[in-house]
């Protein structure tokens, strides 16, 4: 543990990418197979099953600590982070370990099966053996959520380089369902062929988004446009008999959308597609009826019904048992179309249309009616580029509509979590409804840190009323709020719900008497909603 | 009617009715007693000021030409019907809690403080009283300073490391106190310390009165950093990734500041270190310097001011916070740390 330690310390403590890359060589270099396997496991976002509410967690720290439980809570807000909070109040160790990585996450896995007194006594004594660094780590072991200063894509690189295979086999080779518990660090890293697992997805290809027009693209003939529907990026794989539907963020979504099983029926196993999960009738429904079915593990018959979801079908990555990525995408696109082309409408999948344009004018002025066309945006993609692994510069691009804004007064603020604890960042926003504002929406980002100290000190200073962590301040700050669209919803004061709204402009030229009404975000309703 | 209370919380700030005097105010006023030199607590415009003498030079240097005059620690002075007399704080050199007695009741302003000496500071001193305004800035069980020969041994270490890296290390500190105290842990056989003009400045006005400080090289624009090897730079926080910065090539960043604590604060300042050190008081120096006072009234402000009175309260102290229009709450984090 204490190497382990050492690495996220030496990775903590610069925001420099060689000195992490050199800290996680160093690290894989000497660490044991079953360490390093861990450690490849929690930087790609795997972790032991909880086995301690943090209910409990809260409790024994408070205990151990001798601090009243609602301080322990109180604390948490602050720090932002629960593992950090416990290993901050903890008083110090008494003695040190020598476990390993391995070895604590093994007691860690056993605890679930304990008795609730020896778990307790379990969790205190490792806190009694471990300094402040390793109490930080356990605790992250327990808590979950790991996240720490390395991406996936710079450990990839690390692993890549120490043994001698490209980036992307590497990325495919930790892509998937594996679990460091089930393998091996020969099988997973080193094992010549990496014994195929069904369900292994391929790593994404990720757009970046075009901010000036198209015309630095080159010829309007290299380029291929599509609609850019607004749903959940997915995976699916046909393979052996079996179907597996992915997510961009390597969840496996297979039995949310119970629909795409149907697949199996269409299309030969040996297929891979990258598309998007659209709630479809006839063509893509608002992203409101997908949002039924996100976060749903098993879905009711009604719901199928309300909101059936269709993966729109955009890229084909492996076509019978072929890995095709390093096809240009015309010649893939075609393959795509030809699978498709026979497909019965009660299919799950549909293949959008690519739109046609002659010269970038025209595409602009297509583009400029996506949301008569349920999309927010056009997708653009070189026609004989490969499908890259991650996010490369040069062959996708998105380019989105500008997004909806109105200008609102800030009422309420509350201060942030983790990296912006201590900072008011979090912010009720509201319109004019005759004289009354109406809290329409909450926005926390789109402010630079210097913005954030200085509203900060303002909120400080102007705040009128307290509700536990929420200030209720002086309706006099306005700021342009920005979204990529708005429905209907109940639940909301105001009536509207927004999508991605966040803070586009601090409008300090703006008295608060001139922001917007609640009849402009009606109107904008009735046109987009 | 009952008597005026000995201060009340106006919006200049703390006021004593019977001596008709302001302490730390933020709004102009004919007289204030001022507790230290920063720019939270000393204000311009002042008719009058009354500081400690170790205080009085920065004052001036900062203020400019104020009616400045000066209050030995423990020297007992009538204003008005109150007896005043200033107390040290060991929050920065010069600085003082302000014990004000009126008809036999005792109140003490804190301003800000730590209980640990600091080498430089004239260490805090507890003042026993009824009534005791303090300062929580670092009011939570999370926040526990380690001790400074530790904090010492971990920014030379890192000076010492980035030197062999080829890189220059810079470290944020407030021009105030933290600066000239971080020179008295630096380790002169590692390099020079080359200085930044707002951290000189200072760091020259404390010399001159006399504290002991090392000597420092300040930067200037014909300064060559090259001629300079194994120097460490000492800057405010805003001197970090500015313009000013980049003359010293490959650097090596650090942060010193208590809130370096807390991992979401060091992340956000973007820095390759962040040192934990504090000139305010951590939660058991907080905690053992109001016991100390013996007071049964405490007034918080700075800080987490409502989770540290609701704990005052739960400890069996009578603790209310200083209306939150009134307690100028202090704005960069980075400075008050």
């Amino acid at each position: 543990m204490k190497d382990f330690a050492a690495l996220v310390a030496r990775i903590d403590q610069t925001t420099r990418t060689s000195a992490k890359t050199e800290a996680l060589a160093d690290y894989f270099a000497r660490a044991s197979d079953d360490d390093r396997l861990w450690t490849v496991a929690l930087f790609s976002g795997r972790r032991p099953r909880r086995a301690i509410t943090t209910t409990e967690l809260r409790e024994w720290v408070a205990e151990r600590a001798g601090l009243p439980l609602w301080l322990v809570e109180e604390s948490y807000p602050v720090v932002g982070d629960l593992a950090e909070t416990i290993a901050l109040i903890l008083p110090p160790p008494s003695r040190g370990s020598d476990r390993s990585l391995a070895e604590w996450i093994a007691l860690l896995r056993g605890l679930r099966d304990m008795p609730p007194e020896v778990r307790k006594a379990e969790v205190l004594a490792a806190w009694d053996a471990l300094d402040a660094s390793e109490r930080f780590i356990f605790n992250k072991l327990l808590t979950g959520g790991w996240r720490i200063g390395v991406s996936q894509k710079l450990m990839t690189r690390t692993l890549a380089r120490a043994t001698g295979r490209t980036e992307a086999e590497m990325a495919h080779r930790l892509m998937g369902a594996w679990e460091p518990a089930t393998t091996t660090w020969h099988a997973l890293i080193e094992a010549e062929d990496a014994a195929a697992d069904l369900s292994r997805p391929y790593p994404f290809c990720l757009a970046h988004q075009l901010d000036d027009g198209p015309e630095s693209l080159g010829r309007p003939e290299d380029w291929r446009a599509e609609w850019k529907w607004d749903g959940i990026r997915g995976q699916l794989i046909l393979r052996e008999g079996q179907h597996f539907v992915w997510s961009r963020g390597e969840e496996l979504m297979t039995d949310r959308f119970p629909e795409l099983a149907r697949a199996r029926d269409f299309l030969p196993p040996g297929t891979v597609i990258d598309g998007e999960l659209l709630a479809w009738r006839d063509g893509p429904l608002p992203f409101n009826a997908l949002q039924k079915r996100i976060g749903r593990k098993t879905v009711p018959a009604k719901l199928l019904k309300e909101a059936p979801v269709a993966l729109a079908a955009y890229d084909l990555l492996e076509d019978a048992g072929e890995d095709i990525r390093a096809l240009p995408f015309d010649a893939r696109r075609a393959r795509l179309a030809q699978r498709l082309a026979e497909l019965p409408p009660e299919a799950p999948l549909v293949l959008p249309p690519l739109v046609a344009f002659a010269d970038w004018a025209t595409l602009a002025a297509t583009r400029a009616t996506a949301r008569d066309h349920a999309a927010e945006g056009l997708m653009l993609k070189r026609a004989d580029s490969p499908y890259h692994v991650g996010r490369k510069r040069g062959d996708w691009w998105k380019w989105k509509l500008d997004p909806l804004v109105i200008d609102a007064v800030m009422i309420y603020a509350q201060a942030g979590h983790g990296r912006r604890a201590n900072l008011f960042t979090d912010f009720t926003f509201a319109v004019w409804d005759g004289g009354a504002l109406v809290p329409f929406t909450k926005a926390y980002s789109g402010l630079t840190d210097a913005e954030f100290r200085r509203i900060t000190a303002w909120v400080r200073r102007n705040t009128q009323q307290r509700f536990g962590p929420v200030r209720q301040v002086t309706p006099h700050q306005v700021f342009e709020i920005a979204f990529e669209g708005l429905h209907e919803s109940p639940r909301h004061k105001s009536g509207v719900a927004l999508r991605f709204p966040r803070m586009s402009r601090w409008r300090e030229d703006k008295p608060p008497e001139e922001a917007g009404t609640l009849d402009e975000l009606k109107a904008m309703l009735a046109a987009y909603g | 009617m009952a008597a005026d209370p000995v201060l009340t919380f106006t919006e200049r700030g703390i006021y004593c009715p019977a001596g008709g005097f302001h302490i730390d105010p933020w709004r102009p006023v004919d007289r204030a007693l001022v507790t230290h030199g920063h720019a939270d607590h000393a204000r311009p415009g002042h008719g009058a000021y009354l500081a400690t003498p170790a205080a009085g030079p920065v004052l001036r240097h900062r203020l400019g030409d104020i009616r400045l005059e000066a209050a030995d620690y423990g020297a007992v002075q009538r204003i008005g019907d109150a007896r005043v007399s200033f107390h040290p704080a060991g929050h920065v050199p010069g600085s003082a809690q302000i014990r004000v007695e009126v008809g036999g009741e005792v109140w003490v302003v804190s301003g800000d403080y730590k209980t640990v000496p600091d080498g430089l500071s004239e260490p805090f001193e507890p003042v026993r009283c009824h009534v005791f305004v303090s300062e929580c800035t670092f009011g939570l069980p999370v926040f526990e300073w380690a001790p400074q020969a530790a904090v010492a041994a971990e920014i030379n270490g890192w000076w010492a490391a980035s030197v062999a890296e080829g890189r220059t290390p810079m470290l944020a500190a407030y021009a105030l106190g933290k600066a000239q105290r971080l020179l008295t842990m630096l380790d002169p056989s590692i390099g020079p310390v080359l200085t930044h003009g707002a951290v000189e400045e200072t760091t020259a006005v404390l010399r001159a009165q006399g504290l002991p400080l090392p000597e420092t090289i300040r930067v200037t624009p014909e300064l060559d950093p090259k001629a300079h090897p194994g120097a460490l730079v000492l800057a405010p926080p805003s001197a970090l990734g500015s313009k000013w910065a980049r003359r010293f090539g490959a650097v090596s960043t650090g942060h010193a500041s208590g809130w370096m604590r807390l991992r979401g604060v060091r992340r956000r300042r973007a820095a390759d270190r962040g040192f934990v050190i504090s000139d305010h008081a951590d939660w058991p120096g907080l905690l053992s310097a109001i016991r100390a006072t013996g007071a049964e009234k405490v007034f918080v402000t700075h800080g987490y001011t409502e989770i540290f009175s609701r704990s005052l309260n739960a400890e069996g102290w009578d603790a209310a916070i200083v209306p939150t229009e009134f307690g100028g709450e202090t704005e960069d984090e980075g400075d008050a740390g």
